[in-house]
């Protein structure tokens, strides 16, 4: 250990109270930096993860993003005859060769993904009709790609493999047509085709526009009610790190050719808000340690004035002024370190409160529990602050002493 | 130049290799002017030489330069005209750090009030030089320090910090400290001011037997007759400038 460290701890440790008080800002700082930015980050990725994980992370659209091109401009780029009134040819609408293509995807690693096939149908149940979303679906794919599984509040999404003229509905639509589990609903499409459809599984996902016009049938039966054949027009993605799927919706889009949009891109505006919001916080979390620092300015500016004979003696010694530097620089230092450890560990405390603090949202049934963010960036960043303002603090009064000639005071003294 | 100011050639010269012969510490034309609205001359162009293993005493009345003229001889201070010459070597030209480091190993400080770090033991007060020199390992710098404690009476009061210590005794640790890194030369301001007679008496022996024991030289600013009493050679100073008449 270095004189000049041993010198710093000394100062430090001999005013115990001045010294508490500095290491008490930082601590109380540091901690209710990690307390605020554990709560707003919880609550954005809260906020997040409701956002995506009841949206598929990307979906791929049976569109182009870019509408294709005529084969006749292709051939005669500069043809000098324009053709109007050209339209797209006619075709059942889907995503062509689906089969491949999600094998395609399902190759790629670190998600999973489901076929779709969404169309409009009309619902009738005793004199009453509503239009609804019909999405076909594969069971067993779509548990991985989506929570309606986790929201159902009767049924399963497995009964739906069992019975193949099963519905699922929402709770909503389930409370307008006054039907439970077990009715039987009419469906008919606008392709003509109809059939009588028996529920099998309720959810609730507490939006209430989802619940009352989203439901769910066999992949099959919704291709034979839509008359599409074969046909799937959307492709939903959930991957393991919802934040890859900007990357590999590019991807997918340059292999495939169909439009895939992430829930990054669909949602690009709250990103910048929830970015805004997070700069603000942390500019007000850190100047708690702004105003921490000035304590630890106030400490070390009057141990250099209380020492300022010893600054003499060690200089008058053969101290070199920048070792007297590093000396309150050491204290800022040490202030900093041990204040931000201290704060931490209170912090990581108030944190274990708050997690268990109970709140039931006016209006709403279900207590939800205070969101907590844990992740280890907010430590570094609440300790970069804390030691920036800690050793930001040191600079003017170790200056202030390395500039102490020994001669001023020695002959003050004479 | 590697030339002693008032000695001319060919006597000793430093060489590459060889000991500097001539005087330790020598000043030429040494003087210095707190500049401000109403410049004040604290030392006027002294001139003279210290020899090796001298015991000089500086005296004069209060205010006159003599403690001024010592902190410019162990370059705490920047002359505003003239050089000291240390060892053979001209400490004109040295930076900041040179200077910190010429003081750190040739020279050791005594001063009117002992200025021992209070928070430290005795023994580490002795101790920081050598440690901020570091050229010991710190179990041989501990026993250097203990050795030099038990020197001067101290052996037993090593553990202790310096407030729990008399007077005397805090001026003799100050002593050690001040030959901690073993420096050729030893400067003391006014080292008996604040004490009684005896260890006045004690402090002034210690001071001499460094001379003709240790071979070192000292250079004492005092206003105490019976302490230049003791010395080789006694140098007055009024106004700032060598009064070789001066009587106390």
């Amino acid at each position: 250990m270095s004189i000049q460290f041993v010198i710093a701890v000394t100062h430090l440790v001999s005013r115990k109270r001045p010294t508490l008080v500095s290491l008490v800002g930082i601590a109380l700082g540091v901690a209710f930096f990690l307390a605020v930015s554990s709560l707003m980050r919880g609550s954005e990725r809260d906020f997040i993860k409701r956002l995506v994980d009841n949206s598929p992370h990307l979906t791929v659209y049976d569109e182009y993003r870019n509408p294709q091109p005529q084969p006749a401009t292709l051939r005669w780029p500069d043809g000098a005859v324009e053709l109007r009134r050209v339209k797209p040819l006619r075709e059942v609408r889907g995503i062509r060769g689906h089969a491949q293509k999600l094998a395609f995807i399902e190759s790629l690693p670190g998600l999973r993904a489901a076929p779709v096939l969404v169309g409009s149908v009309v619902l009738t149940f005793a004199g009453r009709s509503e239009g609804v979303t019909l999405n076909g679906i594969v069971p067993a794919k779509m548990k991985g790609v989506s929570t309606i599984e986790d929201k159902m509040t009767q049924g399963s999404l497995e009964a739906l493999a069992a019975h193949p003229n099963g519905l699922i509905i929402g709770e909503g639509l389930a409370r307008k047509f006054g039907l439970s589990l077990g009715g039987v609903v009419n469906a008919v499409s606008p392709a003509g085709e109809s059939r009588a459809l028996k529920v099998v599984g309720i959810f609730r996902t507490g939006n209430a526009g989802y619940d009352e016009t989203q439901t769910f049938a066999l992949l099959k039966r919704a291709q034979g009610l839509l008359d599409r054949p074969d046909r799937v027009n959307r492709f939903i993605l959930q991957f393991d790190d919802p934040y890859v799927a900007r990357d590999v919706a590019s991807l997918i889009e340059a292999r495939i050719g169909y439009k895939a949009v992430s829930w990054l891109e669909a949602s690009e505006d709250l990103m910048s808000v929830l970015l805004v919001r997070n700069l603000i916080m942390y500019s007000v979390v850190s100047a708690i340690l702004v105003v921490a620092a000035f304590g630890i300015y106030n400490t070390i500016s009057t141990i250099v004035m209380e020492k300022v004979h010893d600054i003499a003696i060690l200089k008058s010694m053969g101290f070199h002024a920048r070792d007297v530097r590093r000396i309150f620089l050491a204290e800022g230092v040490l202030l900093g370190l041990v204040g931000s450890l201290l704060g931490l560990g209170l912090g990581l405390g108030l944190m274990a409160l708050l997690v268990q603090v109970e709140i039931k949202p006016p209006g709403a049934t279900d207590t939800v529990h205070l969101p907590i963010y844990w992740g280890y960036d907010q430590y570094l960043l609440a300790l970069g602050f804390a030691m920036v303002s800690a050793v930001g603090a040191a600079v003017l009064p170790a200056r202030k002493a390395a500039r102490v000639q020994p001669v001023t005071i020695l002959r003050g003294m004479g | 130049m590697n030339r002693g100011p008032l000695t001319p050639n060919p006597s000793p010269t430093r060489d590459e290799g060889s000991q500097w012969s001539g005087p330790i510490l020598a000043a030429e034309n040494l003087g210095r002017v707190l500049p401000g609205e109403v410049p004040v001359t604290l030392v006027q162009d002294v001139t003279l030489d210290i020899e090796r293993g001298e015991f000089v005493a500086i005296m004069g009345p209060s205010g006159s330069g003599k403690s001024s003229l010592l902190y410019l001889l162990g370059l705490l201070d920047t002359p505003t005209s003239g050089r000291v010459w240390l060892d053979g070597r001209d400490t004109s030209r040295f930076g900041e750090d040179e200077l910190a480091a010429t003081r750190l190993e040739n020279l050791g400080f005594v001063f009117q009030f002992h200025f021992l770090l209070a928070e430290f033991t005795v023994l580490d007060n002795v101790l920081l030089p050598m440690r901020r020199l570091g050229a010991r390992p710190e179990e041989k710098a501990r026993q250097r320090a203990a050795d030099l404690l038990q020197q001067f009476g101290l052996g037993d009061q090593g553990h202790k910090r310096p407030h729990q210590l008399s007077g005397g005794q805090r001026q003799r640790v100050a002593i050690a400290r001040a030959l901690a890194n073993d420096p050729p030369v030893v400067l003391a301001d006014e080292p008996t001011g604040n004490l009684d007679s005896r260890a006045s008496a004690n402090v002034r022996q210690i001071l001499h037997d460094l001379t003709r024991e240790l071979g070192k030289t000292v250079v004492a600013v005092t206003h105490d007759l019976t302490f230049a009493s003791a010395a080789d050679r006694r140098i007055g100073i009024v106004d700032g400038l060598i009064a070789p008449d001066w009587r106390a």
